[in-house]
């Protein structure tokens, strides 16, 4: 964090001042370390182990909040008798079947989890065309758990529960006896953290916990890269809630994102499978109209309950007046998925030419994205290409300078893809918001006009969109009736942005007018709770919408944050509804009153009538703790009025997950997609149901016990320097960051350089099974062998931020990656890979081939290396491009 | 009071390709003195000035304050304090959103200083976030639209509006050809998998929306960004 995120960081050293204690858990001694009060280094892709064995420590010691843990999360909840766990099957949970798993005997006893449009064929085997109700857009294999990011997937009924936590298959029992392996000595071997320093950091935290005081989880991607990376987030949920950490001051799990709006391009998702808001895609299915997209939500309990609204305004700001009752609102208009369209998919399709046309937009993946020989393919395969940045990326120029032309693979004049490059306008050339990693907006102001050909995303999109539809409308006459159809959906398409100025700048406030929404007489609405479902509201995002209450840019906001409470609610603006901590009703107890004076942060005020408190209280403001509804209720309503998770459909925050995940209810160690070790605690070696692509340029390696794994006996890790950002488009090419950190290079330990004879300054070159890198070589303490298993185990740590143009150049990372990726979220593993690593410069041309080659065959690597799910059980599909539905792991 | 460092920071720094190194200043500061002093009682009252004088007789006992100013350094103006006009700003790098002031001369970016009304950041910018004035006025900065032809060997010119025109006409060709309609069993589809985008992390909000918008009504599925990767 003092690395990726400094400034961030100042919060952490504020907290230490004020006497709170910190534990930086990372493969590598950082800058964070260097100022925590502990530091434990552990093996890279071991988090699972470590965060089970924490909650095995609250579990099996009686830590946990009791309260909290029995009023909020489900551990109640009683599970289906159906349901068999780990524990029983080495590894495998109950439903597992060709390469993923049929998660129905995941459920709660009593309840009918919902079905969704993307498991709709299934769910028609079970229950007939119709289904007991209605389907739902809710949860598809491939993209619904990203609903997370706005509340989880949705049920309906009324489970069995036993509030004792006594009941045999009641969630809390199970949770015991899933992770009452993950002893300190099971984390020894599969982390190589030693049992004594294990129980430090878990009495640390645990005595940090409660009524009194609470401790936050700061995580960033070092959690999310890897096959099982959503179960990484999922255990330390699980820790957090059964302390009763989530929804108070000083708690939560909290994500160091890092892109200046990466939360805003998820929120309003430049993103395959979302809709602004959570919003799912529409998966294609006969019958699929706005009713039945929406059915299963409206009958839900809670926030989302409200989806049709949600959905109705939306389409209502995109297609106008033309959208009608009559005509569903045009949710016809919207395009249907077909299982998964993810990044890695697309550009498999790109090189299979099955993509023409590709925008890159202020991205570099030519050496920005794992497997970046494979993204490169994928360019070098389409029939036009548009980039969009500040510098000659190498996104841009591959095709004069790429390593492929470089090494004489092919040549400039092989390559048949169109290339525009477009300059892009900078920060300080446009108005506009960013969402910072808090959900927080915040406006920037032009400052200056850009220059020349420079131009704005918002210029470009705007009129790329004004130019298609005027040549479109000229054309109508020449167009056949099925192309003046599609046409439509684009000329009747809301697009009459004001503009300014000289170059015709589309106005950003305007756009973001259009994200808050409006009423029938046009007036900016003030909360999503006004939403209405028959038409007479607008909204491009329901979460957003407040973002230009009272017709202010409440982003824009700037009272100087000396000048108000700690909370600041009048500096920028955070969805939803300017809260600053989501579910803080949990921060008070099930009455309403805080749970300690010392930790008080929003509570029922009886007086008054309301919940008032230091920030916007994420509940009902009138609804009172005892409230209880009325059993036809649905949507917010249906909330009682001590349930603080108002997004989900039980208003309880999940410890196991019936329903929603596509690898298992609850989080189980997984060795990644390649690693020296075999797991220690199952026979599984890898998550059985992570999407691995078996192709030519994407070989894996084989792991553990596996032949030829010593090959490759090296743990490797990327990470992020202070000095760069990213893959270097915006630091490689000034002059300041690149004199900081001027060379590409490699962190190893002072033993692992004895053993392969490397010196410190020298060169290495490291290498996979996907490319052979070189490097400057960094000899520190910072990296240290672990023991794990019995042996001694070498970690390399490796910044991603190069590539060969700008001003400081050198191999990419990402070269040496290849794709695996989690099954929920398609995110690939960085974070944990097998390398070789040998002293020298690397080979150029047929000799870098050549190197490579050989370390394949050494290993015996086929296409059939690391790839079937369960080990020794054939992978259910042999080819790669199954692009239709399903779970198979080669989606 | 950070504000204050930061302006003493901003003096010190100076405009690229003009580094002077502070021991050259030191010597025009006491050459500048040495022509002014005509007489004992003068050179005397020099003498005192001198920075290890002052810090060893004044109250500035560390030497990094008072007593470490020259002339020339009193006559230094801060960038930020001769700027036309200032606006607030973010830092575009990581997301945890840094607040910043955009110090405009002459119609460009003279200084970025982060901005102390900010209760995320209290003033601070890291090095990255310090560094985005380079950012902004970079001279590697690409202010021209480029052109690369299917197996092209160079780059050629292009202008803006043709390149708009070019753009638009492939995106209706590609459109045209690669549409589902339907899938076989006649299930709507009603989109183009021949079109795909990647970006949108590290662009506004107001421009993420616009992208979607335009190419969910295009059609287009294939809508990614680096929130997945």
């Amino acid at each position: 964090m003092a690395e990726a995120h400094p400034v961030g960081f100042q919060w952490v050293m504020e907290a230490k001042r004020r006497g709170a204690k910190i534990i930086h858990v990372d493969p590598r001694f950082t800058r964070t370390s260097a100022m925590a009060d502990a530091f434990v280094p552990l093996r890279a892709g071991s988090d699972v182990a470590f965060l089970g064995g924490l909650i095995n420590h609250v579990l099996s010691g009686e830590h946990y909040f009791r309260d909290y843990v029995v009023n909020y999360t489900n551990a109640p909840m009683i599970v289906g008798e159906e349901f068999v766990d780990t524990e029983d099957l080495d590894g495998l949970f109950s439903g597992f079947a060709e390469g993923g798993y049929d998660t129905t005997s995941w459920h709660y006893e009593g309840s009918r989890v919902n079905a969704s449009a993307g498991e709709r064929d299934r769910w028609d085997e079970l229950f007939g065309e119709q289904g007991p109700e209605h389907p739902s857009g809710r949860e598809t294999p491939t993209g619904g758990p990203e609903r997370a990011g706005s509340g989880g997937p949705v049920y309906r009924g009324i489970p069995e529960t036993d509030p004792t936590l006594n009941h045999p298959r009641c969630v809390f029992q199970i949770l015991k006896r899933h992770f009452a392996r993950y002893t300190p000595e099971f984390v020894e071997q599969a982390c190589g953290v030693e049992p004594g320093r294990f129980r430090e950091v878990a009495e640390a935290l645990v005595a940090n916990s409660g009524p009194e005081r609470t401790s936050a989880f700061a995580y960033a991607v070092g959690w999310t890269h890897h096959t099982l990376g959503v179960q990484y987030i999922r255990a330390a949920s699980i820790l957090q809630l059964l302390l009763g950490n989530i929804g108070r001051p000083g708690g939560g799990i909290l994500a160091l994102r890092g892109h200046a709006s990466i939360q805003g391009s998820t929120d309003i998702p430049t993103l395959f499978d979302l809709l602004p808001g959570y919003i799912p895609m529409p998966q294609a299915h006969r019958n699929l109209n706005l009713d039945t997209f929406v059915a299963a939500d409206s009958a839900a309990k809670g926030y989302w309950g409200n989806m049709r609204s949600y959905l109705v305004s939306l389409l209502k700001a995109w297609w106008g007046e033309h959208a009608t009752a009559d005509n569903d609102f045009c949710f016809d208009r919207l395009p249907r998925l077909t299982g998964d369209h993810g990044n890695f998919r697309t550009v498999m399709d790109q090189i299979d030419g099955k993509v023409r046309g590709y925008f890159v937009i202020g991205e570099n993946p030519a050496v920005g994205t794992a497997n970046s020989h494979q993204q490169r393919m994928g360019l070098a395969n389409l029939d036009w290409l548009v980039v969009r940045d500040l510098n000659m990326i190498e996104t841009a120029t591959f095709w004069k300078d790429g390593p492929e032309v470089e090494n004489g693979e092919t040549r400039p004049e092989d390559i048949g893809t169109e290339v525009f490059f477009l300059p892009a306008a900078a920060h300080t050339e446009k108005d506009g918001t960013f969402t910072n990693t808090q959900r927080m907006l915040q406006w920037h102001h032009k400052a200056v006009e850009p220059e020349h050909d420079q131009r704005s995303d918002l210029w470009f999109y705007y009129h790329l969109g004004m130019r298609i539809r005027s040549k479109l409308r000229e054309r109508q006459g020449e167009r056949t009736a099925e192309q003046r159809e599609r046409d439509r959906q684009l000329l009747e398409l809301t697009w009459d942005y004001p503009t300014e100025g000289e170059i015709v700048e589309p106005d950003a406030a305007a756009v973001l007018r259009e994200i808050n929404g409006t009423d029938a007489a046009d007036t900016a609405l003030t909360a999503y709770t006004q939403l209405r479902s028959d038409g007479s509201t607008r909204c491009g995002c329901w979460i957003y919408c407040g973002v230009y209450a009272e017709e202010v840019n409440q982003a824009a906001r700037r009272k100087p944050g000396a000048e108000q409470s700690w909370t600041a609610l009048e500096w920028g603006w955070a969805w939803p509804a300017n809260r600053r901590i989501i579910y803080n009703r949990a921060s008070a107890d099930p009455e309403g009153n805080p749970w300690s004076a010392r930790k008080a942060y929003v509570w029922w005020d009886p007086e008054q009538g309301c919940w008032t408190g230091h920030d916007v209280p994420d509940f009902d403001a009138g609804k009172p703790p005892d409230h209880e509804p009325d059993p036809e209720a649905s949507g917010p309503e249906a909330l009682r009025g001590s349930e603080p998770f108002v997004m989900q459909s039980d208003g309880r925050a999940w410890l196991y997950a019936p329903t929603g995940l596509l690898d298992g209810p609850l989080p189980a160690h997984y060795e990644p997609q390649e690693s020296p070790l075999s797991n220690a605690f199952y026979g599984v070696q890898r998550n059985p149901a992570r999407q691995v692509y078996p192709r030519p340029e994407n070989p894996y390696h084989p792991s553990g016990t596996e032949t030829g794994s010593a090959v490759f006996p090296y743990v490797f890790t990327t990470f992020r320097l202070t000095e760069h950002h990213t893959a270097g488009g915006m630091s490689r090419w000034l002059p300041h960051l690149s004199e900081l950190a001027p060379a590409m290079f490699v962190e190893l330990s002072p033993e692992l350089a004895a053993e392969r004879q490397l010196r410190h300054l020298g060169w290495a070159t490291v290498i996979t099974a996907r490319a052979a890198i070189e490097a400057r070589v960094l000899i520190t303490q910072r990296m240290m062998p672990l023991r794990v298993g019995g042996t001694t185990l070498h970690q390399i740590g490796i910044p991603w931020h190069w590539g060969p143009n700008g001003l400081t150049t050198g191999d990419a990372a990402n070269e040496l990656l290849g794709v695996a990726l989690d099954p929920n979220v398609h995110i690939m593993e960085t974070k944990a890979g097998t390398c070789d690593v040998r002293p020298g410069r690397r080979p150029h041309g047929a000799d870098l081939r050549r190197l490579i080659d050989d370390y394949r065959s050494r290993a015996g690597i086929t296409e059939r290396t690391g790839v079937d799910p369960v080990e020794g059980t054939p992978h259910p599909r042999s080819d790669a491009d199954g692009h239709g539905e399903g779970r198979a792991n080669d989606e | 009071m950070i504000a204050d460092t930061l302006d003493r920071v901003a003096v010190a720094a100076r405009p690229e390709g003009q580094s002077v190194s502070r021991l050259h200043r030191l010597a025009r500061a006491r050459s500048i003195a040495r022509e002014r002093a005509d007489g004992g009682e003068q050179r005397m009252r020099e003498w005192l000035r001198w920075p290890v004088i002052r810090q060893l007789t004044g109250a500035d006992s560390l030497g990094r304050g008072h007593a470490a100013r020259s002339e020339r350094t009193d006559s230094e103006r801060a960038r930020t304090s001769e700027a036309d006009s200032v606006v607030g700003s973010i830092c575009p790098y990581c997301a945890v959103g840094c607040a910043q002031r955009i110090y405009v001369r002459d119609g460009a970016v003279s200084q970025i200083e982060g901005d102390p009304d900010s209760p995320v950041s209290r003033g601070r910018l890291c090095p990255k976030g310090a560094a985005s004035r380079s950012l902004v006025t970079s001279p590697s900065r690409q202010a021209r639209v480029r052109y690369r032809r299917p197996h092209g060997t160079d780059w050629e010119d292009l202008d803006l509006d043709t390149a708009l025109d070019m753009i638009a006409e492939r995106v209706i060709r590609t459109r045209d050809e690669t549409w589902e309609s339907s899938t076989e069993d006649g299930t709507r589809l009603n989109r183009t998998t021949g079109i795909a985008s990647l970006g949108g992390a590290t662009l506004d909000n107001e421009e993420n929306y616009l992208m979607k918008k335009l190419y969910t009504a295009l059609g287009a599925i294939q809508i990614e960004n680096q929130a997945r990767i």
